[in-house]
């Protein structure tokens, strides 16, 4: 009987970790191709082509960028500290793949389905900060130095009202599990919290945009003013690695927007679908959203330093703040669900 | 002193502006719209670009109608004319009705600036701008072009010899009409 449940014990674990290779070499096959699909995007928006040569569509032409990488020389500044050098990139990639763990892909498929689900994924976030900061730190360049501050102060402004806006959903789920919180969207799309929740939707994603240092809202790295910000520092595969947390920041942000306020995994209207139909659903959303991350990116200017501080500050923590008292007051009224 | 400056005009916006999300959503149509527009670039080696006579490419040596050989009197004013110094001649005698001719004519293709002083002060229309701008070598050497690689027949450089016509011909008339009005004074 014992042995009996250390084989299921077994089972479950080898189950789980091979649930969590497949989804890490999913994110980075979709880095990939949202490297791909944002240049051809951006290209497309100025009336460009982009990418075409390497392979069909140029769909290689990120696997030609990594090569390159990899064959060039891996340089650390002789003033900049070595180990935390080395460290900054590793920690960025660390909580860029680790988010997912919790995400809800169908109806019972997630690598670690807990309680603390959402809870789990605020930490990790937050975590990913360090990676920015120390590379602007460990660098020893003022350049860096300043985009490795901005995204710190930009993370710290930001994390309120996304954490405000992720409070609004659990109240309406009754629960932190990101499956509870799937489930208690239901089938039908008008119940999914993008429109039951508009505000608390608009906050996260604005909030989600700022925590993935994209345009708008990409001042750690602004290119005109700050040389490339905290990795100005970083060649070779260090900064193919920033460059690989970033995007997989990106389909990350996608997957917990989609989670939250998108309904996840439901199917319109078909609450009993098979798991690869849920799947297929999850994918699609989740697709919309990067488009929507890259679409805003090539329209949206940058906003100023003071600017980014008003928004966050003075609108975004308010607006959560008064978003979460109505969705409060509405559940305590219409007793929820 | 310091003058005033006009006083900065603030535009009041409405609500709906200040609310800023309801613009980015106009943006973000209009750069939708962009996507589905006709694309600028060019597939380059399969597609080329067809230059306007206005375009300076490589300088070549104009062929005679009669295809026997260039008109060029090596007078050297495009040699001397030359910024960067990067034509060279050799004159010679010849029994053709323009007594001279050049036995050696080279560019240095790494020196030419494609500034096209050479064409503009040629007084027998014998060195042009082609349309040609795809140029590479693989050696120095290969760089400087003697005279067979440069002989071009007109019928090439026919547009752009129509252009440099009308071009001198719009500056010296230019010129009269100044020259005019300071005897008038």
């Amino acid at each position: 009987m014992q042995y009996l449940a250390v084989f299921f014990l077994a089972m479950e674990l080898a189950h789980r970790v091979a649930l969590g290779v497949v989804m890490i070499t999913v994110i980075i096959l979709s880095v990939v191709l949202t490297v791909w699909s944002e240049r051809r995007v951006a290209a497309f928006i100025q009336h460009r082509v982009g990418p075409n040569r390497v392979g069909p569509f140029g769909l290689l032409q990120p696997f030609a960028d990594v090569m390159k990488l990899l064959f060039k020389e891996d340089v650390v500044p002789s003033s900049a500290n070595r180990f935390y050098h080395v460290l900054a990139p590793m920690i960025s990639l660390f909580a860029a793949m680790t988010t997912v763990a919790v995400v809800p892909f169908a109806n019972g498929i997630a690598i670690a389905d807990v309680n603390v689900g959402m809870l789990y994924i605020l930490a990790i976030t937050s975590l990913g900060v360090y990676g920015l900061t120390i590379a602007g730190w460990a660098s020893n360049n003022k350049y860096s130095l300043l985009g490795g501050l901005r995204s710190s102060a930009q993370m710290i402004s930001y994390e309120l009202a996304m954490g405000l806006s992720v409070v609004s959903v659990i109240v309406l789920a009754d629960s932190l599990n990101m499956t509870n919180i799937v489930e208690s969207q239901t089938a039908n799309p008008l119940y999914w919290n993008c429109f039951r929740n508009f505000l608390g939707f608009v906050c996260f994603t604005v909030a989600a945009f700022a925590e993935c240092n994209r345009a708008p809202f990409d001042l750690p790295e602004a290119e005109q003013e700050l040389v490339g910000g905290y990795n100005t520092e970083f060649g070779a595969m260090k900064f193919a690695m920033f460059f690989l947390a970033e995007y997989a920041n990106m389909i990350v942000a996608s997957m917990v927007i989609v989670t939250l306020f998108l309904g996840g995994y439901q199917v319109p209207f078909w609450s009993e679908a098979p798991w690869f139909v849920q799947v297929g659903a999850f994918a699609a959303k989740t697709v919309l959203m990067i488009f929507v991350f890259i679409w805003v990116r090539w329209s949206v200017p940058r906003f100023k330093y003071s600017q980014l501080m008003n928004l966050g500050w003075k609108s975004l923590l308010p607006l959560a703040l008064l978003n979460l008292l109505l969705v409060a007051a509405g559940v305590l009224l219409l007793g929820g669900k | 002193m310091q003058t005033k400056n006009p006083p900065i005009k603030r535009i009041k916006l409405s609500f709906l502006e200040r609310l800023y999300l309801p613009e980015i959503f106009k943006g973000m149509a209009y750069t939708f719209a962009q996507m589905f527009k006709p694309k600028f670039t060019m597939s380059y080696p399969e597609v080329k670009w067809k230059p306007k006579p206005v375009f300076r490419g490589r300088p070549v040596l104009v062929e005679r109608a009669d295809k026997t050989g260039e008109r060029c009197v090596a007078c050297g004013l495009c040699a001397r004319v030359c910024p960067p110094l990067a034509i060279s001649m050799q004159a010679n005698e010849t029994e053709l009705p323009q007594e001279r001719h050049p036995i050696t004519f080279e560019i240095n293709m790494l020196r030419c600036i494609y500034c096209g002083y050479c064409e503009e002060v040629c007084p027998e229309e014998a060195i042009v701008m082609s349309d040609e701008y795809d140029i590479t070598y693989h050696t120095r050497q290969k760089a400087i072009m003697d005279k067979q690689q440069l002989l071009v027949p007109m019928e090439k450089v026919q547009a752009r010899l129509d252009f440099l016509r009308e071009y001198k011909n719009a500056v010296r008339n230019a010129a009269e009409q100044a020259v005019g009005e300071d005897a008038k004074k």
